[in-house]
């Protein structure tokens, strides 16, 4: 199951472009003339982060342990199944904001009314229908990719004896 | 996407299949490989204007709503949109001061392979712009406008000539809003100024500004453009011609122009005709020099000599997968850089001719007015040398070309209306007044992969012309409805509604009128002059029962022709929405309140056949407006109600 969401540092331009796809992806209208006039407007679960000249999207990690599923008082968050997605059932949520001080990403939000969590869904709809997250499929740079745990150790390896073999030793991060 | 969600038209559909097995990518892949395109650049919200930013606007108001400097989506939409209107009013006058130069140029005997051919023009046009003829010789007169001409483009006060052929009332409320043209490079170098940091910063005097610069294009570069067109290459005249890719010839030399200047495609015409040339076609195993066109370069020549069109401007790298093409010649505007690396596949070669516009791989050829002629036949003869290059097995020329009769102009299609001894524009105001026809519309502008080829032109058109508006049609969109077969006059039996059809039988014109190329728009202002002078059908533009439309547009220039074209007084709808619709205020400035400062404003419709009819409405609109009759055909249930 491809559930990490994997972000190539060097790529992600901050053009906030995974921001928007998101926010047009969880509206009502999925179309983004229409969903800049929707009450309320839609808002996106990604966000991209600064620090120094790094730049990165941030949202769930989708956690096999979640610290936030445990804490629910509700159980309006749960791991669909180990290797799968957290999801929310808004439904349930008392917006009593446990779930955000225990995240250790700072990933999930209060909606715009403040009443309940929003968070990444890794566009279960989407993915239903075989098609990627919308910030991965709208990445312009491909910076942002849907990846299964094998795929991003194959690609760590393969980083890891690159730089082991140009310059003899190992790369950060 | 499949062939048949890409275009409406057979031949395209068949040259994309043969593309994409041979793996060769088109605009429309590239444009499948870009989406979704840039939510903040669709929307208007991204401002690179200074280096405090890059800056954008998040329309979902989780983000900044200012930029650095503090500018909001209202000043950042604004200013990009009228910045897209000086990229276009430029493109279009650029092209109007080369004819300009052309004009000049054989008036002092400069020039190989130019004359005056509309002598009558040239002088009523002297007389227009207050310039005595008596006892001076053509080229004398000919030179004199040239400069007067010219003049306009760096005038700094006072207004541009063929403003004043707008009626009395639009010229007064121009001058009123403060939007009557000064001079063309003045206008656009004044939105340059108001868009750098820290100038104008109100979303509606920036918009009145981008009025003002469009009008400078319309009444201005464009309208001279043609006009002088007119007068070096000849005023048109109905004629019969081809269009589609189908007119390439299998056992002829092809030789392609793109591109919109008249200037190099009109010599082409003549250098394809030299008998030496066509000596060594034979000899090189060819039985002619075939000469064809796209875009409106390809329009020019095809009003004023019945030259071929091979396609619109989405054809242009499917006239190469052809195989067929041995040269495709280039001047500016529209030209995909895509071309080379099409050609790369084929033997076809590009020639860039413009010292304004080279491209990657391509051979360049500088033309100068000078040397047109030897220029020309240099060009041909490479042609000529590169036909026996083809591939025999890349070659595929679709069969598909249709009949049409473009040709048509201010001056002479509606005069037909009146009859070859009472020129006048009486009967087209009748037939209006009288509700034969419901009223006229105006299709034009580019093609977009965003919306299915030709599709918003020939539905939009079929539409209309079925609800008895007579409709005119320049650039691409002519183009795409002169494939579709609209442009024969035959086409009023099939497609138009009873009264149309009555007029079309009469005077045995298209239902459906090729008025020219992107910049003969200006024929259409000046025919909605007439319209108005004739009487009966109020004072000004923007009292006609008329509408504008681009339903696949997607350039610049397209942007500077709606707004002079709402500045002048017609509501216009366009198949994508500006970009401008992360700012509330613009998008309502635009859509609603224009009407009341101009008299006309936008609406957005992507479907052509919605969009027919937001323009419908509009002319019924006018109609009762103007106390005219009903229309005399309308489907009796309607009366009814």
């Amino acid at each position: 199951m491809k559930t990490i969401l994997y972000v190539d540092l060097d790529k992600c331009l901050a053009c906030k472009t995974c921001e928007l796809q998101c926010a047009i992806q969880h509206s009502q209208s999925k179309d983004l003339f229409k969903a800049i006039e929707e009450e309320p407007l839609p808002q996106a679960r990604v966000k991209v982060e600064a620090y120094e000249d790094l730049s990165v999207p941030l949202q769930c990690r989708h956690c096999e342990d979640p610290p936030c599923v445990k804490i629910c008082p509700t159980k309006a968050l749960e791991k669909l199944a180990p290797g799968e997605t957290v999801v929310l059932k808004e439904n349930l949520c008392i917006g009593c904001k446990w779930c955000l001080l225990v995240c250790p990403f700072g990933v999930l939000n209060v909606n715009r009314e403040g009443k309940v969590i929003i968070k990444c869904d890794l566009c279960l709809e989407r993915l239903e229908k075989g098609e990627e997250p919308a910030c991965v499929q709208a990445c312009p740079t491909k910076a942002l990719k849907l990846l299964s745990p094998e795929e991003v150790a194959k690609l760590k390896k393969a980083e890891f004896l690159v730089g082991f073999k140009k310059e003899g030793k190992i790369i950060k991060g | 996407m499949k062939k048949e969600d890409k275009s409406i038209d057979k031949a395209s559909q068949e040259i994309l299949e043969i593309a994409e097995k041979e793996g060769i990518d088109t605009a429309w892949e590239r444009y499948e490989a870009m989406v979704p395109q840039c939510g903040f650049g669709e929307l208007g919200l991204c401002c690179r204007n200074c280096l405090l930013g890059p800056c954008r606007i998040d329309p979902f108001e989780e983000g900044p709503q200012k930029g650095v400097c503090g500018a909001t989506a209202e000043i950042i939409a604004a200013r990009n949109l009228i910045r897209m209107i000086a990229g276009g009013a430029s493109a279009h006058s650029d092209h109007g001061r080369d004819i300009a130069h052309t004009l000049l140029m054989t008036a002092q005997g400069k020039t190989k392979g130019y004359e005056v051919k509309d002598e009558q023009k040239l002088l009523s046009l002297a007389d227009e712009l207050g310039i005595k003829t008596n006892g001076k010789g053509k080229k004398e007169v000919a030179m004199e406008v040239a400069e007067k001409v010219f003049s306009e483009f760096g005038q700094q006060h006072g207004e541009l000539q063929f403003s004043h052929r707008a009626p009395e009332k639009r010229q007064a409320l121009w001058r009123k809003l403060g939007i009557m043209p000064r001079g063309i490079d003045r206008e656009i170098v004044e939105v340059m100024h108001r868009t750098h940091m820290g100038v104008d910063n109100d979303c509606e005097n920036l918009i009145t500004h981008g009025m003002r610069t469009a009008l400078s294009d319309g009444w201005g570069g464009s309208m001279i453009a043609t006009e002088l067109s007119d007068v070096l290459f000849g005023t048109p005249r109905p004629i019969r011609a081809k269009v589609n890719l189908g007119v390439l010839e299998a056992d002829e030399v092809n030789l392609v122009v793109h591109g919109h200047e008249p200037t190099l495609s009109d010599v082409i015409v003549t250098a394809s005709q030299d008998k030496e040339l066509l000596e060594l076609a034979r000899k090189n195993g060819a039985k002619g020099i075939n000469l064809a066109g796209i875009c409106c370069t390809a329009n020019e020549i095809l009003m004023r000599h019945g030259i071929p069109i091979a396609g619109n401007f989405l054809q242009q790298e499917l006239a190469i997968a052809t195989g067929a093409v041995d040269l495709m010649l280039v001047d500016v505007q529209c030209i995909m850089p895509a071309l080379s690396s099409v050609a790369k596949c084929f033997h076809t070669k590009i020639v860039s001719t413009s010292p304004k516009a080279k491209f990657p791989q391509a051979e360049h050829v500088e033309f100068k007015e000078e040397e047109a002629l030897p220029i020309a036949k240099k060009i041909v003869r490479m042609a000529v040398e590169n036909f026996q290059n083809r591939v025999k097995e890349k070659i595929n020329i679709p069969k598909e070309k249709m009949d049409l009769v473009p040709g048509f102009t201010a001056e002479s299609v509606f005069k037909f209306l009146g009859g070859r001894y009472r020129a006048t524009y009486r009967p087209l105001n009748d037939a209006i007044i009288s509700g034969r026809l419901r009223g006229a519309a105006g299709i034009v502008g580019c093609n977009n992969p965003k919306i299915k080829h030709d599709w918003g032109h020939v539905e939009m058109a079929k539409e209309l012309i079925k609800n008895d508006v007579l409709v005119v049609v320049t650039g691409c969109s002519a183009i795409a409805n002169a494939k579709a077969g609209l442009l024969k006059p035959e086409a009023a039996f099939q497609y138009a509604g009873k009264g149309l059809k009555e007029i079309c039988e009469a005077v045995g014109v298209p239902p459906v009128l090729h008025v020219g190329s992107c910049v003969d728009n200006s024929r259409i202002l000046i025919t909605l002059c007439n319209v108005v002078n004739e009487g009966g059908l109020g004072d000004d533009i923007s009292e006609l029962p008329v509408a504008g439309a681009a339903p696949e547009w997607m350039s610049e220039k397209a942007v500077a022709i709606a707004f002079y074209v709402v500045a002048s007084g017609v509501f216009t709808v366009l198949g994508n929405p500006f970009p401008i619709l992360g700012s509330r205020e613009v998008t309502e400035l635009l859509t609603k309140r224009l009407k009341q400062v101009v008299g006309a404003n936008f609406a957005f419709e992507s479907d052509p056949i919605k969009a027919a009819h937001l323009m419908i409405d509009h002319i019924n609109k006018k109609r009762e407006a103007l106390k005219l009759n009903r229309v005399m055909y309308e489907a009796k249930e309607k009366i009814l109600v």
